[in-house]
């Protein structure tokens, strides 16, 4: 059965790659330290030795829209082309190409709507920077193929938390019964509290530091009861009006494991909103 | 109250490079063409399989026309489907970095939790 090398959790923040790779003149106070602190988060990844990348995150309306829209969808699809004009134009995102794994997503797509889930699936996917900043953070070669899993994180009405982290088991279960020698690592991006196109966006930390620290404790300790008693679709706006992403965190959390601290755990508090990076290897890793 | 298709009108618009630009140099006439002419459209059907009944509110119509993006945060449109198009419409029209995004925020200032209801 494959091995689940590596579960990485992630924000995911389009203007990392302008920051890092801007000239000198025009490059921010923050990025050094921001840069440091993503290539140590990508050496645990290395570390683990991955052959294939589960990717989950959250289209933001580019190919799911209001007429037609999944709440779970898994790619499956020999590849992935990825990002979009709109990201381009805001953010400097390059045009990319994934190599996708198939076999793997056929087997997410039949155990999981046979464990319950229903599962929509596309056989032609542009995924978008929910997928790629993680790519490009922790992965810059791009060189693995990939599952993308895409979650409605964006479009009211959404799944309950408690089923982004059931998902998230059930995503972890079905991996490791996935009849192949390869090694997994299942990699999660979502956001911290984030202000959207709201009176509390682009100030100096996230809209909600109070909130951020909870959450960065809940996740690093693997405290999915404790994140469960306070986090509900209608507290989710408090914190910051795009703030629903934490979902993703909550599936990531199920994916690690009730109880399971990270072993990595790290922050950046940014303008905007906080970084956060976390890495568990459930079957351990070379030291 | 039309908030889907407010939205539709954002997310189709900021997804097309030149409607960004007739967008930003003509908004009531684009707002016009579009109500006409793309409001029906269902976008992976073929242009004979359009809907027949879409149509904005007078207050979305004139809320779109005149780029009035706090009203369109109080009718309920997506905040990041707003926020998205307007900065590609004028954040280069602000020398600082993020100049545009802050003063989006000082104009949504006197909005307080919970927020207008974006549920379509």
């Amino acid at each position: 059965m494959a091995t689940i090398c590596a579960v990485v959790a992630t924000t995911h923040h389009p203007f990392y790659l302008r920051a890092s790779t801007a000239p000198p003149e025009e490059r921010p106070p923050f990025a050094d330290e921001w840069v440091g602190k993503v290539e140590a988060f990508r050496e645990t990844l290395a570390r683990a030795r991955p052959d294939v990348l589960v990717m989950v995150g959250s289209d933001h309306f580019h190919q799911m829209w209001l007429d037609n829209l999944p709440q779970f969808l898994v790619g499956k699809a020999p590849f992935y082309d990825a990002n979009y004009y709109n990201e381009e134009r805001e953010f400097g995102l390059p045009r990319m190409l994934l190599r996708g794994q198939e076999d793997l997503s056929t087997h997410l797509l039949r155990e999981g709507l046979d464990a319950g889930f229903d599962l929509a699936f596309s056989n032609e996917l542009r995924v978008d920077h929910s997928i790629t900043c993680p790519i490009i953070t922790l992965r810059p070669q791009n060189d693995l193929p990939i599952v993308p899993i895409y979650t409605n994180i964006f479009a009211p009405p959404m799944p309950q938390p408690k089923r982004f982290v059931e998902l998230g088991r059930a995503i972890r279960t079905i991996v490791e019964s996935w009849p192949s020698d390869l090694r997994v690592a299942i990699i999660g991006s979502g956001h911290l509290s984030l202000e959207l196109g709201g009176p509390r966006q682009f100030g100096p930390h996230g809209p909600d530091p109070e909130f951020d620290q909870k959450a960065v404790a809940w996740i690093a300790s693997g405290d999915i009861d404790g994140a469960l008693a306070e986090v509900t679709l209608d507290s989710l706006w408090l914190p910051g009006n795009a703030t629903h992403g934490f979902m993703d965190f909550m599936l990531m959390m199920g994916v690690a494991g009730a109880g399971r601290p990270a072993d990595y755990v790290d922050t950046l508090d940014l303008f905007h909103t906080m970084e956060a990076y976390f890495t568990w290897y459930p079957n351990g890793v070379d030291q | 109250m039309s908030k889907y298709l407010l939205n539709k009108f954002l997310f189709t618009i900021d997804r097309d490079p030149e409607l960004v630009e007739r967008y930003r140099d003509d908004p009531r006439g684009t707002v016009t063409w579009w109500e006409a002419e793309r409001a029906n459209a269902i976008l992976n059907l073929p242009e004979a399989e359009a809907s027949t009944w879409l149509r904005f509110t007078d207050e979305e119509r004139e809320a779109l026309s005149t780029h009035d993006y706090p009203r369109l945060f109080a009718l309920g449109a997506h905040n990041f489907l707003t926020l998205t198009l307007f900065i590609a419409l004028f954040e280069r029209d602000y020398a600082e970095p993020l100049g545009f995004q802050l003063e989006y925020a000082r104009r949504l200032a006197d909005f307080s939790l919970p927020y207008p209801d974006i549920s379509t």
